[in-house]
């Protein structure tokens, strides 16, 4: 019971910050490859070393960064799951707390401290849309759900919803394999099988939901709850309006 | 004009006396009588949408390759031709989407109103003897419906059937000693098998319908045999029927229910989306999605494999699998519970008599909180069913929600049955009160001046 409290507040504490923008820092524009890792060193040190340690080395509290790369960083950031307000809290999609020079500069300087991890992927706009259906539901609808709408993926972790995941963000994801998701590398996922996943996610922003109203895509659940409220619940309406109660009659 | 026909008919078959019984019959007034009449119409609207489906369905696991262009994702994809059939309905058939929709939205209905139905029958003591008999028709009724759901919604062969098969086709096999040989002969060999789509279809449309279209007819034959129960009351006695002859009063209620039933399932499938099978994409033995639901009259004995402890043994040679005890052992005794129910209240009461009277819930506190028992373990294990959405709807881990339905499935009913009772208790003590002391009296005032009390008789 405590812990579920626990994980009430944190969760809660989790989601105030990704609910609310983060107000970006102000700082110059960077103009030259040198500067910008200096910048991305001011902010790594003002955001990230408590956690990720001096020299990327980690803490008690946070893995180290040195397997990181430009595709993880560029993820956590762009996604605003990184800083995290609360050290310890599973990472969710929020709006980023850096602007895109920002995060360039972090990256930079990560980059520049020996981290090794994948350089950003590549991604084309002329993905396979079968081929892609197929790999999604072959690897992804697992956890992200047949509609991309997340789903849990047990021990509290939560498998996000893909639905405001960017083609360079959702190829990212894949290489490098965030939290407690697979890392699908070049080997297992070729280039164009990545532009096809890639499209796909994509298009899946927008549901073709030709059948009306989705009910938030919660499937027979949402269904069996209209059936009973609306669809039965019509015809008790009618049926209190022609029948009779048991109203008791006044006596005497 | 119906005299007209009416003289027309008995000229031919001498039918009048009949007709003018028939039509004088009375109707009970309540409301809740009316809750069977949907589940009726519910059937003949399911019957008609389902033979609309069936010009443009094909019952085959043959492979083809979809080369229509109402679903880019899926062009070129290798997909059965029932998955394939179901996309040209949806997409290329006139009214397709709607009549398919409104037949799924008529299936979750049917099951609501038939359950809804019972459990005014059983609160109120309607299946009493002579009517025990009807009882155990309609609860007949329930699980033919159940079954015919349960093949429709394993038909289109996308993600959502297969997978329901495929839990179908576990239990089946979890069955001791014959399980293998129950499976691969309903199947047609192992899993998934390319025979199975023939016989659910022949299942779903000609057996269970066939089946239904009988038992509703004996069900309304009893009925019509024995007349409807009544509520007590005044001028309503064990040896009477009182209400609205079945013509014209009656007749109007009812179209107008049966028109609100069409209405209500034309405009959900109309505006709301139900199973998007093109969504969920044909199935593959090797692909599940998450969160995966059956349809919710299912929904409960999903939440029993969900919550079931893993209890697999090795009995004298033979594998006894965990998924015996919520996939086979549990519905046999929630349903043989409700089927003995009438008998084990005739033996728990003594009570062996006629009953024309319905009694209200609170004048039969046993009643009532077995019923409130069965119902909250249904409940509970329905929610269950659903833990995964929950937990994402809440933050929690799925794993902590399974221990909470586990114990919750087991502690929920006992608590919920004994406040049941205490209610009854109490609403049975308010009123013998109120019986010995009428609540309204005569105030008279003597010639005196002063004021006298008179009690008025209840009546």
């Amino acid at each position: 019971m405590i812990a579920l409290l626990a994980a009430a507040v944190l969760t809660l504490a989790s989601e105030t910050s990704a609910g609310q923008p983060k107000p970006p820092l102000a700082h110059a524009t960077v103009p030259a490859r040198g500067d910008a890792i200096k910048v991305g060193g001011d902010l790594y040190a003002l955001h990230c070393l408590a956690c990720h340690g001096d020299k990327l080395q980690g803490t008690p509290q946070a893995p180290g960064l040195m397997n990181s790369g430009a595709a993880s960083v560029d993820f956590q950031l762009s996604t605003g799951r990184m800083p995290l307000e609360v050290p310890g809290t599973e990472p969710m999609r929020g709006p980023p707390s850096f602007p895109r020079d920002q995060i360039d500069a972090i990256i930079a300087y990560v980059v520049s401290h020996g981290a090794k991890g994948p350089d950003k992927p590549a991604v084309h706009s002329n993905g396979d849309l079968t081929r892609g259906r197929k790999l999604y539901e072959e690897n992804c609808e697992a956890c992200h759900g047949a509609t991309a709408t997340g789903a849990v993926a047990g021990f509290g972790w939560l498998a996000p919803a893909l639905l405001q995941s960017t083609p360079l963000q959702t190829a990212e994801a894949v290489r490098t394999g965030p939290g407690i998701m697979p890392k699908f590398d070049e080997r297992v996922l070729p280039q164009a099988d990545l532009d096809a996943l890639a499209a796909y996610v994509d298009s899946l922003h927008h549901p073709d939901d030709r059948g009306g109203y989705s009910l938030a895509s919660a499937g027979p659940v949402g269904e069996g709850l209209v059936a009973w409220i609306a669809g039965l619940g019509i015809t008790v309406v009618l049926m209190f309006a022609v029948g009779e109660t048991l109203k008791a009659k006044p006596r005497g | 004009m119906i005299r007209r026909l009416v003289l027309a008919l008995d000229d031919r078959l001498g039918a009048v006396p009949f007709l003018r019984h028939a039509l004088r019959k009375a109707f009970p007034d309540h409301w809740s009588f009316m809750l069977g009449e949907v589940a009726l119409y519910c059937f003949l609207f399911i019957l008609a949408s389902g033979t609309y489906l069936t010009f443009f369905f094909h019952p085959s696991a043959h492979h083809v390759v979809y080369d229509g262009t109402s679903v880019p994702s899926l062009h070129g994809r290798t997909m059965s031709d029932a998955y394939a059939s179901v996309l040209r309905i949806s997409f290329e058939t006139r009214a397709g989407l709607l009549i398919r929709q409104a037949h799924h939205w008529c299936a979750l209905v049917f099951a609501a109103a038939i359950i809804v139905h019972m459990s005014r029958v059983f609160f109120t003591g309607a299946f009493r003897k002579p009517r025990d008999l009807n009882w155990t028709v309609g609860l007949t009724l329930l699980l033919l419906v159940m079954g015919d759901g349960f093949t429709g919604y394993s038909l289109p062969d996308d993600q959502l059937s297969g997978a329901g098969l495929r839990i179908a086709d576990s239990i089946a096999l979890a069955i001791p000693v014959v399980g293998s040989w129950v499976a691969y002969l309903f199947f047609g060999g192992g899993f998934p098998s390319p025979e199975i789509t023939n016989r659910l279809y022949a299942i779903h449309i000609l057996f269970i319908p066939l089946a239904l279209g009988a038992l509703i007819a004996l069900h309304l034959a009893i009925l019509w045999r024995q007349k409807h129960t009544q509520f007590p009351g005044r001028g309503k006695r064990e040896d009477n029927v009182t209400g609205s002859p079945l013509w014209p009063t009656y007749t109007v209620k009812s179209l107008a229910l049966m028109a609100a039933t069409f209405g209500g399932l034309l405009l959900l499938g109309g505006l709301v989306e139900i199973n998007p099978v093109w969504l969920y994409g044909p199935y593959d033995p090797w692909t599940i999605a998450s969160p995966a639901q059956p349809d919710w009259y299912v929904g409960w004995l999903d939440g029993a494999l969900r919550v079931a402890p893993p209890w697999a043994m090795h009995l004298f040679g033979h594998t006894i699998s965990a998924l015996l005890w919520p996939g086979i052992v549990l519905p046999l005794f929630f349903f043989g519970a409700l089927y003995a129910w009438p008998w084990v209240e005739r033996f728990v009461t003594r009570d062996r008599a006629y009953h024309e009277l319905l009694q209200l819930p609170w004048q039969n506190p046993l009643r009532t909180s077995f019923g409130v028992a069965a119902l909250t373990f249904a409940g509970m294990l329905l929610l269950a069913g659903s833990d995964d959405i929950q937990a994402r709807l809440w933050h929690v881990s799925v794993q902590q929600l399974a221990w909470f339905y586990r114990v919750g499935v087991l502690v929920f009913p006992p608590v919920a049955a004994a406040i049941a009772w205490r209610i009854c208790v109490e609403l049975q003590s308010r009123h013998a009160y109120e019986e010995d002391h009428p609540a309204r009296v005569v105030l008279k005032r003597g010639g005196e001046g002063g004021f006298e009390e008179e009690p008025v008789p209840t009546p």
